[in-house]
């Protein structure tokens, strides 16, 4: 009997050779890769999420938790089939033109994939055009956009327009985030959500989803 | 000696950005004037954050702050604009916040600089982002140098901003940080090296102590300024005590004085 609450246990405690045991175990018990990474790694990646959002964990141990479940996943990949790895959503991310950081836009990339989603990053400086040929492309069903500079946050509603202007604004969902960003500038602009900090930010992409 | 460059005035926080809607010049002088008994060097003025109203939002700032500043005007913009605007304005030579390597930044910047008699404020980045390494780091203070002195800004005018990182993203960023400005001053020993510090413990706990610990090793490698709010006394107690060990302060007389009025407790 696998038990998937140690697995989610090790995560929190980003303790990577006993997680990376136990997945091993779990597998040679013949436990399909999907539930292994279901109840046992994204569902520690959530508890993780939430302990960031409150304070209670910190970036280098999520850094540390995302790492050890990267090893893990590594190896549950070739045996996971086409509905496990279909099942998460497209997400496109990236900083909005004009804006080249990077820090805070690739800890919610980071926590997106670890909670399962399909996150295709694509950088810093985006304009609106290219955001909206990556729509396309990608089929995003989420995009998110980043901004640390009170001179880019303009650029967030330019985006958002430009979205709603090519037509593709009910196929996606926009969230936000990033320093001088707030709920108020997000309603403002007509984005979907705000994220405060990478911890919640999946949650609020999955409520977005539903 | 190092210069403290008061970051208070700000229209992204919240208090400078009612205060500045509603024109209240009394709350704008008392932050001032506290900034300045606190041992502020430069009073760094940004309007930016009511978009749509820079102008006439710096201007209404350097009008309410100049009478009673005893120290120059940092002026704290990305629009050359603005900032001719405002240096036309001030009396004392200000210090210019700031140009980068970014080709629009940098286009845009430099004829307004050109002949200027200022200080500046350059950061370490590019059209790339943010600097990877020391060597990048250095890579990069080394063009912003030599680009200002070609428009005539000496080097001893230059405030270079390596760019501090968040050392909870990666344990190196405190290392590399330090080592770029060791390397920096060895290329170029007069230029001058700022910034703000407080991003180096961007997602820590307890994050005063890892700053004001940050600073005083920023200082052993070369950093002379920093972009602070000088009402921390923690930090402001740091700095000059930090000052005073790496022998810029004769006969402790910084020291004993920041003792005496208070400033500086154990």
């Amino acid at each position: 009997m696998t038990d998937f609450n140690a697995m989610t246990e090790a995560l929190v405690e980003c303790d990577e050779d006993k997680l990376f045991e136990m997945v091993n175990a779990a597998l040679a018990d013949n436990v399909p890769a999907g539930d292994v990474l279901n109840q046992g790694l994204i569902s520690g990646m959530d508890i993780v999420g939430e302990k960031m959002e409150n304070g209670d964990m910190f970036i280098p141990e999520v850094l540390m938790a995302a790492q050890a479940m990267g090893r893990c996943v590594e190896i549950l990949k070739p045996l996971l089939g086409e509905e496990d790895a279909g099942g998460g959503a497209n997400v496109l991310i990236g900083t909005v033109k004009g804006d080249l950081h990077d820090i805070g836009k690739n800890l919610v990339a980071m926590m997106l994939e670890s909670a399962g989603m399909n996150v295709h990053n694509i950088g810093v400086d985006i304009a609106p055009e290219e955001f909206i040929a990556q729509i396309k492309e990608k089929n995003a069903q989420i995009v998110c956009l980043s901004a640390l500079l009170t001179t880019t946050m303009p650029m967030m509603k330019q985006t958002v327009e430009a979205i709603v202007e090519s037509g593709l604004r009910d196929q996606v969902k926009i969230l936000v985030g990033g320093a001088p960003v707030n709920q108020a500038f997000a309603d403002e602009i007509g984005a979907d959500g705000f994220a405060p900090d990478a911890g919640s930010a999946s949650k609020i992409a999955k409520a977005l989803l539903n | 000696m190092f210069e403290v460059i008061g970051e208070r005035i700000n229209t992204s926080r919240k208090k400078v950005q009612a205060a500045v809607a509603e024109r209240d010049a009394d709350y704008i002088v008392d932050d001032v004037k506290q900034q300045l008994a606190a041992g502020a060097d430069y009073i760094d003025v940004n309007a930016g954050a009511r978009i749509g109203h820079e102008t006439e939002d710096m201007q209404w700032l350097i009008d309410t702050i100049q009478p009673i500043a005893t120290v120059p005007l940092c002026l704290d913009s990305p629009d050359p604009a603005v900032l001719e605007m405002a240096f036309q304005m001030v009396e004392a030579e200000p210090m210019i916040n700031s140009i980068s390597l970014e080709t629009d930044r940098l286009g845009a910047m430099l004829p307004f600089l050109e002949g200027k008699a200022c200080k500046v404020i350059a950061l370490c980045m590019d059209d790339a982002g943010m600097p990877a390494s020391s060597d990048d780091i250095i890579g990069r203070a080394v063009k912003l140098v030599e680009e200002l002195n070609r428009v005539g800004i000496k080097t001893e005018s230059i405030y270079i901003d390596p760019l501090v990182q968040p050392i909870s993203t990666d344990s190196n960023k405190g290392v590399m940080v330090l080592d770029a400005v060791r390397g920096i001053k060895k290329n170029f020993p007069e230029v001058h090296i700022t910034g703000g510090l407080s991003n180096i413990s961007y997602g820590l706990p307890q994050r005063r102590i890892i700053n004001r610990t940050f600073v005083g090793l920023m200082m052993d490698a070369g950093m002379d300024s920093a972009i602070i709010d000088p009402l921390d006394q923690a930090i402001m107690a740091t700095i000059k005590t930090a000052d005073m060990l790496l022998g810029h302060d004769n006969f402790c007389g910084g020291y004993l004085k920041g003792v005496r009025s208070g400033a500086i407790k154990s």
